[in-house]
């Protein structure tokens, strides 16, 4: 990959979900190691950019292409991505009985290990792996013997995506509102740990509604989505106006434009 | 098709037929056909008379029609009740079976030759009507363990048989099991004696494979005082366009502080994705705790047959005695499955559990019907039931009818029943994580089964994970 391309390069980014179009031409490229966030009110399209990202059945792409690391991201199915180190952090992570979280999250590295044609990890090897990422981000064990997300508090799930996020090393990876549902000591604990794991050969999408998981996590890039566009990107110092004037303003501004 | 719909049919792998000479008798139900059978299988007089009696009463008796499953009228006169392989079946020594018959097996994964013989299973290998084989008979004897085709314990073990067959089923128990003990053929016979852990799983293979017959198998297994014993049933037939009958009958008689542990993992023929074919299944399976302290597990795993029949059931009858059920019953295509189990508690401080996981894709039903019945003297019984359903696709149906029946006020009864559906979030939520939509299946599957998986011995819940699998591929894509 020359020096200068993008890792991921949208372009005139158009989706539907249930026959709304909810992006209307999207323009957004986030080169390796950068953090990017998106902020926007509800109903902006927030979500929506995170989901088509990691390729959810539920949207359509009516225009516009999608780079990850100069190849077509649109065409690949969605384990494909995965194992291709695209990583979604979701808003609502989702409960599977009976699996413990260990046995899925090995199973989950194996694939994408298997993808990078490495060994597949047994057991035994996996549980070293994961007790180095938790010494990493300073977290217990505690939550790996238990069935995934099942009985979960709102913040034992979010942290559980962000030992995900550690466990399988992506290099894209995209926060849907980790912060939402977070009480104050809970989001300074994921946040920390999202630091933790940045790297030059890590890039983040952080989509966020309020400015405040970024007091903790400094993006290079912030941009606003409203009505489906990017109707502004600037520095962190963004975040901080934004907080300061809310939206509308900015809605206006696109209405106008 | 959403992509969950997608992945529900899958092309069943034990379809083919054995291209093999066999001896069927013609079509039809009289005294002269059980008469037939019986001296085919060279029994004694008591025997034949025996199922007379059982014809006569399934004569004056009509098929039930409660179950919450539909289909055409059966022409029991059209149906073939006796098939074999032509050549001696049973012999002395597997040299002498023909190849055809090994490598049917072979490729169904049973082993019956020696040398690839699956360790720690001794396996009964039973074709249409009659037993192929029996491995590990001389191993077993060591221990006084009887392992046998039934036909074989009619004749070798008489005061055994007569002792207790039709002791937990009787003749005139229902429509079906009334039939079956007319016409039944082969199944298998097991004895442990007396404080006996017997030292090998064993296991039987049904296989059916002539076309216009029924299978009429019954198993007998008494565990005498202090025994154990694990028995594991699989079974498989060709995929044909017309329906075929399995009416079976298992009795389980535990004595005193015995156990008995029995599997199935039942994958007969389901018939094609518009309902055409494939086997009904219509079993009576009951086990009777009579001694005390005495045990009955069973375990199922029910994936095949058009229209499953079935509510394997314990008498606890024993003062302390367990009765045990866990069930997985899968239906796709156009599979309709009525299953689930009966406790009877009679004796003292007896405890039953009860584990149903249901899982319906395609166009399938699923429905589970239980009673638990604590009679009178059943001071300080015991009962714990859960019902869990699982929803794959929006064609398909799941229904529970639990029955509770308590006439003892002692008793201790919980309940707990859940409904779920596989839906398209939890499915990327895997694939996001880089798994294969077949594999996300599987996972929420097979952690929705896992109470049950972990009672099945270790060697089968590979192959119940496994079959699971090819069960449900095609319901998601």
């Amino acid at each position: 990959m020359a020096k200068n391309q993008p890792l991921l390069e949208v372009t005139g980014l158009r989706v539907a979900v249930a026959g709304n179009e909810i992006l209307k031409g999207v323009d957004l490229a986030i080169r390796d190691g950068e953090v990017h966030a998106i902020m926007g009110p509800n109903g902006s399209g927030k979500s929506t950019l995170a989901q088509v990202l990691a390729g959810h059945p539920a949207y359509t792409v009516l225009a516009g292409t999608v780079k990850y690391d100069g190849k077509d991201l649109l065409e690949v199915k969605p384990e494909e991505r995965a194992r291709a180190g695209v990583f979604l952090a979701f808003q609502y992570p989702v409960e599977i009985r009976g699996i413990t979280n260990s046995y899925f999250m090995r199973s989950a590295l194996n694939a994408i290990r298997k993808n990078r044609g490495e060994p597949e990890l047994d057991p035994i090897d996996f549980l070293q792996v994961l007790e180095q990422k938790l010494k990493a981000i300073g977290w217990d064990d505690s939550m790996m013997n238990r069935p995934v997300n099942e009985g979960f508090s709102g913040g034992e799930k979010k942290r559980n995506e962000i030992l995900q996020l550690a466990v399988l090393e992506p290099r894209l990876a995209i926060l849907d509102e980790t912060d939402s549902g977070l009480d104050i000591d809970a989001l300074k604990t994921v946040a920390n740990a999202v630091n933790q794991l940045r790297s030059p050969n890590r890039a983040f999408l952080i989509v966020t509604h309020y400015q405040r998981l970024l007091d903790h996590i400094t993006p290079d890039v912030v941009h606003v989505l409203a009505d489906g566009r990017i109707v502004k990107s600037g520095g962190p110092e963004l975040a901080h106006e934004l907080e300061a004037k809310g939206y509308d303003w900015l809605r206006d501004a696109a209405m106008v434009s | 098709m959403t992509s969950i719909e997608a992945h529900v049919q899958q092309p069943y792998k034990y379809g083919f037929v054995t291209d093999i000479e066999s001896e069927v008798v013609p079509a039809g139900l009289n005294d002269d056909v059980i008469r037939l059978i019986s001296a085919k299988k060279g029994e004694p007089e008591w025997m034949l008379d025996w199922r007379l009696k059982a014809y006569r009463n399934w004569l004056k008796m009509s098929e039930p029609h409660w179950p919450n499953v539909k289909y055409g009228p059966i022409d029991y006169q059209a149906i073939s009740y006796y098939a074999a392989p032509k050549q001696r079946p049973k012999l002395d020594s597997l040299d002498q079976v023909d190849p055809k018959l090994i490598q049917t097996f072979e490729k169904l994964g049973i082993a019956i030759e020696e040398q690839k013989r699956l360790t720690g299973v001794a396996v009964d290998a039973v074709f249409d009507s009659v037993s192929v084989a029996t491995t590990f008979q001389a191993e077993l004897a060591k221990y006084g363990v009887i392992f046998m085709p039934i036909s074989q314990a009619i004749r070798e073990h008489a005061d055994l048989v007569q002792r207790y067959l039709g002791t937990v089923v009787p003749y005139n128990d229902n429509f079906f099991a009334a039939l079956n003990s007319a016409v039944f053929t082969d199944g298998s016979f097991v004895y442990v004696p007396r404080g006996v852990r017997c030292p090998l799983e064993l296991s039987t293979y049904f296989r059916i494979n002539a076309s216009s017959t029924g299978q009429f198998e019954r198993t007998l297994i008494i565990a005498d005082e202090g025994s154990y014993v694990s028995y594991l049933e699989g079974c498989s037939a060709p995929m044909r366009d017309e329906n075929q009958l399995h009416a079976a009958v298992v009795e389980l008689v535990a004595l005193d502080r015995a156990t008995i542990k029995y599997s199935t993992i039942q994958n007969w023929y389901p018939g094609d994705e518009e309902g055409k074919g494939g086997i009904y299944n219509f079993v009576t399976k009951r086990g009777k705790c009579a001694g005390v302290n005495s045990k009955i597990s069973w375990t199922q795993v029910e994936t095949g047959s058009a229209i499953t029949w079935k509510y394997p059931g314990c008498i606890l009858q024993g003062d302390n005695s367990i009765g045990e059920f866990y069930s997985v019953a899968v239906t796709s295509r156009k599979q309709q499955a009525d299953t689930g189990t009966k406790m009877i508690h009679l004796g003292k401080n007896t405890r039953s559990t009860i584990v149903s996981k249901g899982i319906s894709a395609g166009r399938g039903q699923n429905t589970y019907r239980g009673l638990v019945k604590i009679m009178k003297g059943a001071e300080g019984a015991r009962n714990y039931s859960q019902c869990d359903s699982m929803l794959i696709g929006d064609k398909c149906g799941a229904h529970t009818f639990p029955y509770i029946d308590v006439r003892n006020s002692t008793a201790i009864m919980e309940h707990e029943a859940s409904t779920s559906k596989i839906g398209e979030d939890q499915i990327f939520y895997l694939r996001q994580r880089g798994l294969s939509a077949e594999d996300a299946v599987s996972m929420i599957v097979n952690g929705f089964c896992k109470e049950v998986f972990k009672e099945l011995p270790m060697e089968f819940a590979v192959e119940a994970t496994r079959l699971l699998g090819i069960s449900l591929e095609g319901s998601v894509g």
